[in-house]
């Protein structure tokens, strides 16, 4: 989106003045509902039961909400936020909203979708709401994977940049990454897709005004046909239990652990 | 046969010894292993011999002389054939991974901890659940270390080729770790403090046995949110790094269920911790109930006698 900047200056004459053209970007943050991270996670059957845990926004979405925020604080523009899900999942774009973001989209799907199904629903909304920076979280809580950033990025022909942990916005989008052993500043051309990690990012609260607009927001609900999944869940199952481990009592037994990670664990 | 096809762990311009094991991931997987060497120089996959692949070939590019998503996706694809790709699981690797996999229009599956009659598991919600799952044709699966074991034997000739691919991003500045110490992503030994060091000068001495047994040194979130010289670089968690060593030494950490989430897949777990009912014993194969200032001092001594 292009706007004029300062078009409300009137010179002397009570012409208005057009300066430079400013590049308001149209900025995307994806956000997905997860189980609370202190849920404890039941499989029942060979599924794992989500029926009583509460569900939250993903904690790294939260850190690409604040940095899509502060993009459009530096640079202008508008912030949609986007979930692929349930109807279950607009409680996160409404605390989205709560704290800021301008637009609420779900794409409605249920069920299980492998990365290919998911990543091509999203590059294609992203086209369809003419996004040009996608944010995302690092890894969602329950996948852990990390895929849906540089997947999405590779759908649409955008660079990427993934578990960043600062961003700059002036002079175009600079970001801080960890890189060969130690952080790297980084410019990222636009159309981009950036993937957040914690990093300094502090995030911000919603005030009362923000929880009103949320109450009153409404989500423009989609849907987007999906190609048919090549990966299918077989099971979910709980991690083996660990046999007992051994326990002591007292420093001294340091000595002893020792001994028994070099004769027992083979590991020194 | 379905052609699988590995991408070797790199480090410091060498084949990472890890490389290996990823081979025995794609033997599993079924196929004949071609491993692939993303290099800007064929010297660079002399390491790659011997590591059980039925062959083996040097992509040979300028791209990779540091990492960019979109030029190493595409310098890959080019010269690689179809088929199942295996990866390491590092951030960087499962990065890759997600863009090969969305160039081909296939699937990924990340992080694999066992791979069965085709089928891969994987941990899903912070390790507290395992998914396996089944495939229909090619994927692209990242790996994680210190679970398969490492093949041997296999090619050891390497076959050249160059590519290219256009780099997307650009570097303005490098920043240098402050220390020289291993980070603990790229760690096979690793010894956390928590809350419970008191302050941060104390983890000087989690610094002196990590020397002694060349460890990495890491934290936990509420050790890097009180003290603003514990870097968020060191933070084990949920919020922090995931991590797969052969060896965790836990020291004043109670065991939050989000420390657990990036830690509890390590192969040895030691705990010392002046609380006996803190959670983090549940989890330890060697659990020492006592204050680190007993513990610590001894569990030094008795290393450096077996190091020395
Ligand atoms: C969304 C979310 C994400 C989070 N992500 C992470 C994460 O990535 N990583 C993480 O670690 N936490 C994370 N947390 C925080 C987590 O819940 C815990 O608060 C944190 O792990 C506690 O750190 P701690 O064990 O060092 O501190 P405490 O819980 O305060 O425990 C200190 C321990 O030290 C012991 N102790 C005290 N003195 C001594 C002594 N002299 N010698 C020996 N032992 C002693 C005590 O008995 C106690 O068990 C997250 C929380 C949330 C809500
Ligand atoms: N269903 C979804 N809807 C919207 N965003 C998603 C969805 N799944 C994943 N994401 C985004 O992609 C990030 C990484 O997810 P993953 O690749 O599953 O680890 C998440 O933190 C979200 O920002």
């Amino acid at each position: 989106m292009w706007h004029r900047g300062k078009v409300h200056e009137w010179t002397s004459g009570g012409f208005p003045q057009v300066f430079e053209l400013i590049h308001m970007p149209n900025i995307i943050v994806l956000v997905k509902q997860v189980p609370d991270t202190n849920a404890k996670i039941v499989v029942n059957g060979d599924r794992v039961d989500l029926s009583s845990v509460k569900m939250v926004m993903s904690p790294y979405d939260e850190f690409a909400v604040e940095t899509a925020l502060q993009h459009r604080d530096a640079s202008g523009g508008e912030v949609t936020a986007l979930t692929v899900g349930g109807a279950g999942a607009e409680k996160i774009l409404k605390d989205a909203k709560a704290i800021g973001v301008d637009h609420i989209v779900r794409i409605d799907a249920g069920g299980e979708m492998d990365s290919n199904a998911l990543q091509s629903i999203l590059a294609q909304a992203i086209g369809d709401l003419g996004g040009e920076v996608v944010y995302c979280g690092k890894s969602a809580a329950d996948t852990g994977a990390g895929s849906t950033g540089p997947g999405v990025a590779e759908r649409m022909g955008w660079a990427s940049v993934s578990n960043i942990i600062g961003a700059g916005f002036d002079g175009g989008l600079s970001v801080t990454m960890p890189s060969g052993g130690g952080n790297a500043k980084v410019s990222v051309p636009l159309p981009a897709v950036v993937s957040c990690d914690k990093g300094g990012f502090k995030v911000r609260k919603p005030n009362v005004k923000g929880i009103m607009q949320a109450k009153k927001a409404s989500v423009d609900v989609r849907s987007i046909e999906a190609p048919a999944p090549s990966v299918s869940i077989v099971s979910h199952s709980l991690p083996p239990a660990k046999p007992a481990g051994k326990s002591y009592e007292g420093g001294a037994s340091a000595a002893e652990v020792a001994k028994l990670l070099r004769d027992e664990a083979n590991i020194l | 046969m379905t052609q699988t096809i590995v991408i070797a762990e790199m480090s410091n311009n060498t084949v990472h010894a890890s490389t290996a094991e990823l081979v025995s991931a794609a033997i599993a997987l079924g196929g004949e292993p071609t491993l692939v060497i993303p290099c800007t120089d064929a010297t660079q996959a002399d390491g790659a011999s011997g590591m059980g692949a039925a062959s083996i070939l040097a992509a040979k590019s300028s791209v990779f002389s540091h990492y960019d998503a979109s030029g190493w996706a595409a310098a890959l694809d080019a010269v690689i054939p179809q088929g199942t790709i295996v990866t390491g699981a590092s951030p960087q690797s499962k990065d890759l991974a997600a863009r090969l996999a969305a160039r081909r229009g296939v699937s990924v599956v990340q992080d694999a901890m066992a791979i069965e009659g085709g089928n891969i598991t994987s941990p899903v919600y912070s390790g507290k659940a395992m998914q396996t799952v089944s495939t229909n044709g090619p994927v692209v699966v990242s790996v994680r270390s210190n679970v398969f074991a490492a093949a041997q034997g296999g090619a050891s000739d390497v076959a050249v080729v160059d590519t290219d691919g256009d780099v997307a991003t650009s570097v303005q500045e490098f920043m240098a770790r402050a220390s020289e110490r291993l980070d603990v992503a790229e760690a096979n030994i690793i010894i956390s403090g928590g809350r419970g060091m008191g302050s941060p000068d104390n983890f000087s001495h989690l610094e002196a046995i990590a020397d002694t047994i060349g460890a990495a040194v890491g934290a936990s979130r509420a050790a890097v949110d009180t003290w603003e010289a514990i870097p968020h670089s060191m933070q084990v968690g949920q919020t922090g790094k995931t991590v797969n060593p052969n060896l965790y030494i836990a020291v004043g950490i109670s065991g939050a269920i989000q420390h657990l989430a990036g830690m509890r897949s390590s192969k040895y777990i030691v705990a010392i911790n002046k609380d006996a009912d803190a959670p983090i014993f549940q989890h330890a194969d060697y659990g020492i109930v006592a204050t680190w200032e007993e513990a610590l001092p001894v569990l030094h001594e008795s290393l450096k006698g077996m190091m020395g």
